[in-house]
């Protein structure tokens, strides 16, 4: 994955509640078994049957950090949903509240999910409606939010914060306790369900 | 202290906790389906990693199968993808239940039928609903593709503790509610996000009084309100359940087993974070009216006005009036099928309010079991019959209609009563509109041709 420190970019605010995942990316592209290509799939539904969809106007062309309403992401697990939205040129995703599954899918790839007040996510909203090519700083060594005249500390716990800042690969750090694992292993109750290979 | 169900099994798995990290749990069933699976196989390949326990992973294919003529009948994409998780079982040496197989099925169905499920485990799907197989008392939730990826190549799965939330209904369920009507009711009441970072256990004298199968629906539609686990402490039901199925134990190992799942339930004053509690006398047969599964009234209610933005774009999106009665609404389709209510149970209790009676000739009724062994078992004791001189279509076994992977979807405008779990915009075909509620309420819907209540015709 690749390290997220600190990124600068102008915000669109896609103000709704409880945008799910299938709205991210309809199941229709998930037949791909490429991890990459989904970003023109994203919102596919909404920027096709809506003419004046935010993401589709003009002047949020080429924003990198997108603003929304609270539990963004809810619904299907899939990963299609954070891949696509980075695949869209999106860094960060600002929002009162996230999904869980959707939020570790986001940390596991390096897409920075941001929770803030309500309040704040709106004020952000505001400033990117007047000014659409307003840059906001997320900064994650600082744990902050800025732009003009707006500034505010987000919460990222500690070891969250260590990967994105390193890009480390989660999958390697955990086979760095591969000894562990084996001594799990060979405490397992015998009779605990097994399917061996055909 | 006194620890809930879900610490018990949580601290049973921590291979490895430091802190100021999120515990490395170790994950006991890890099953695996075609959709989420080709990226997370590709990086392990990709990073020469091999996949750890391939006797802990079980995969099928279900997502995107078509429901008629067989595989050939898949296009070409959903073909590929087949053909993907076919050759990363084969060279993984995991075991694969696909299309053909007699034990092909929706993942979250057939590992409780295999008896591949079973209370105290972690269990791990990439796949949103696999909280469904906490209805036997197990730790089982949802991952994304890197998830995937690590519990492949680890068999473990970092992962932060969960806050305890306790569901506690009490009380006998009225005539003609069901357990989806407890699960609309209680994600109506809180909302779709109430549950967001808990592991809720449902407790109390109705829940203990349903069948594994209703216990199963209600655990399946925890993530509908945002919670990362919903499980149920076993007891008796659970081990009659199990008892006998291909992968539980036997002999011994069962006398062992069910002394070491008796242990599990939570303790008298273990704390929970929250309670929220319900009484099942005050719950009625729901439907949905907008686009998410919060939005449910009891059938005998009128469509809401609406109280934000929000709902406001839920009416648009639906096509309806405030004010208008739910019953006056006429539907196009119905599918009763998905992981949530797709069980032999579940159409036993549909086939119940059919037997004898006729589709509406507007309606268009779709039938696709969870699995090939519910199919099989359902023709067995003659139900395909009773659907199909109905008017319904009889299918084979998959999640169809429940997200539209495969041709079986909704036309734009089209309205369905559905037994799935989600009536967000475009889920079951891109513009179509979609109505929650049980199978027997689904049944009624057929017959009638619009939302009604079953009662009615009981
Ligand atoms: S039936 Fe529906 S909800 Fe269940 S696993 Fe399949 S697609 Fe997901």
């Amino acid at each position: 994955m690749e390290p997220f420190r600190r990124h600068q970019g102008r915000m669109v605010p896609l103000d709704r509640a409880n945008v799910d995942t299938d709205q991210i990316i309809p199941k229709q592209f998930l037949k791909r078994i490429e991890r990459s290509g989904f970003g023109p799939f994203l919102f596919y539904d909404w920027r096709r049957n809506d003419p004046d969809f935010v993401l589709e106007r003009p002047e949020y062309q080429g924003a990198s950090v997108l603003l929304t309403g609270p539990n963004f992401g809810c619904g299907s697990s899939r990963e299609h949903a954070p891949w696509s939205l980075q695949d869209a040129g999106f860094k960060a995703v600002i929002a009162p509240s996230f999904a869980d599954i959707f939020r570790t899918n986001c940390l596991k790839i390096g897409l920075l999910p941001v929770q803030l007040p309500e309040s704040s996510v709106r004020r952000l909203m505001e400033l990117a409606q007047e000014d659409p090519a307003l840059p906001v700083t997320v900064d994650l060594q600082a744990r902050t939010v800025s732009a003009a005249g707006f500034s505010e500390p987000f919460a990222m716990d500690d070891f969250a914060r260590e990967c994105l800042l390193n890009g480390w690969d989660d999958v390697g750090l955990t086979l760095r306790h591969a000894d562990a694992i084996s001594a799990y292993e060979q405490h397992r109750a015998a009779w605990l369900p097994r399917v061996p290979t055909p | 202290m006194a620890r809930t169900l879900a610490q018990k099994i949580w601290d049973n798995h921590v291979v490895r906790s430091a802190p100021g990290e999120p515990d490395l749990l170790f994950v006991d069933l890890h099953l695996v389906h075609e959709v989420t699976s080709p990226q997370a196989f590709e990086a392990l390949r990709l990073a020469g990693r091999r996949v750890r326990r391939p006797d802990l992973t079980v995969a099928t294919m279900d997502h995107n199968t078509p429901t008629r003529g067989g595989r050939q009948a898949a296009d070409d994409v959903s073909g590929k993808q087949m053909d993907a998780l076919e050759e990363n079982c084969r060279r993984a040496g995991v075991r694969l239940y696909g299309m053909g197989s007699r034990h092909q099925g929706i993942v979250h169905v057939i590992g409780p039928e295999l008896g591949l499920t079973q209370p105290g485990l972690v269990i791990v799907c990439g796949d949103s609903h696999t909280s469904t197989h906490g209805a036997f008392g197990a730790l089982a939730f949802g991952i994304g593709s890197s998830e995937v990826e690590h519990v492949l190549a680890t068999q473990c799965l970092p992962q932060g503790r969960p806050h305890d939330l306790a569901v506690t209904i009490e009380g006998e369920l009225p005539l003609g509610v069901v357990a989806k009507d407890v699960v609309l009711g209680l994600v109506s009441r809180v909302g779709i996000s109430g549950g967001q970072g808990s592991a809720v256990e449902y407790r109390g004298s109705t829940i203990r009084a349903l069948s594994m199968e209703g216990r199963m629906t209600i655990c399946n539609m925890s993530i509908e309100w945002g919670a990362r686990v919903g499980m149920v402490a076993p007891d008796d039901t659970t081990f009659a359940y199990l008892e006998g199925r291909p992968h539980a134990p036997r002999g011994a190992d069962w006398e062992h087993a069910i002394e070491a799942w008796r242990g599990l339930a939570s303790e008298e004053n273990a704390p929970f974070h929250q309670e929220i509690r319900l009484d099942a006398a005050s719950l009625e047969p729901c439907v949905t009216w907008g686009t998410n599964p919060g939005q449910a009234v009891p059938v005998g209610d009128r469509v809401p006005e609406p109280a934000d933005e929000n709902q406001e774009r839920a009416l648009r999106y639906m096509a309806l009036r405030p004010g208008t009665a739910m019953e006056d609404i006429a539907i196009d389709r119905v599918f009763i099928g998905s992981c949530t209510n797709a069980r032999l149970e579940d159409l036993r209790a549909a086939a119940a309010v059919i037997q004898g009676r006729r589709v509406h000739r507007s309606v268009q009724a779709l039938v696709v079991p969870g699995s090939t062994q519910v199919k099989l078992a359902a023709e067995a004791e003659g139900l395909d019959r009773v659907f199909q001189d109905a008017g319904f279509e009889w299918r084979d076994a998959g999640c169809s209609m429940c997200l539209g992977m495969n041709p079986d979807i909704l036309q734009p405008g089209e309205r369905c009563a559905s037994t799935s779990n989600r009536n967000f915009e475009g889920r079951q075909g891109a513009g179509g509109r979609t109505h929650l509620l049980s199978p027997p309420m689904a049944a009624a819907a057929a017959l009638t041709g619009h939302l009604v209540d079953v009662r009615s015709l009981l």
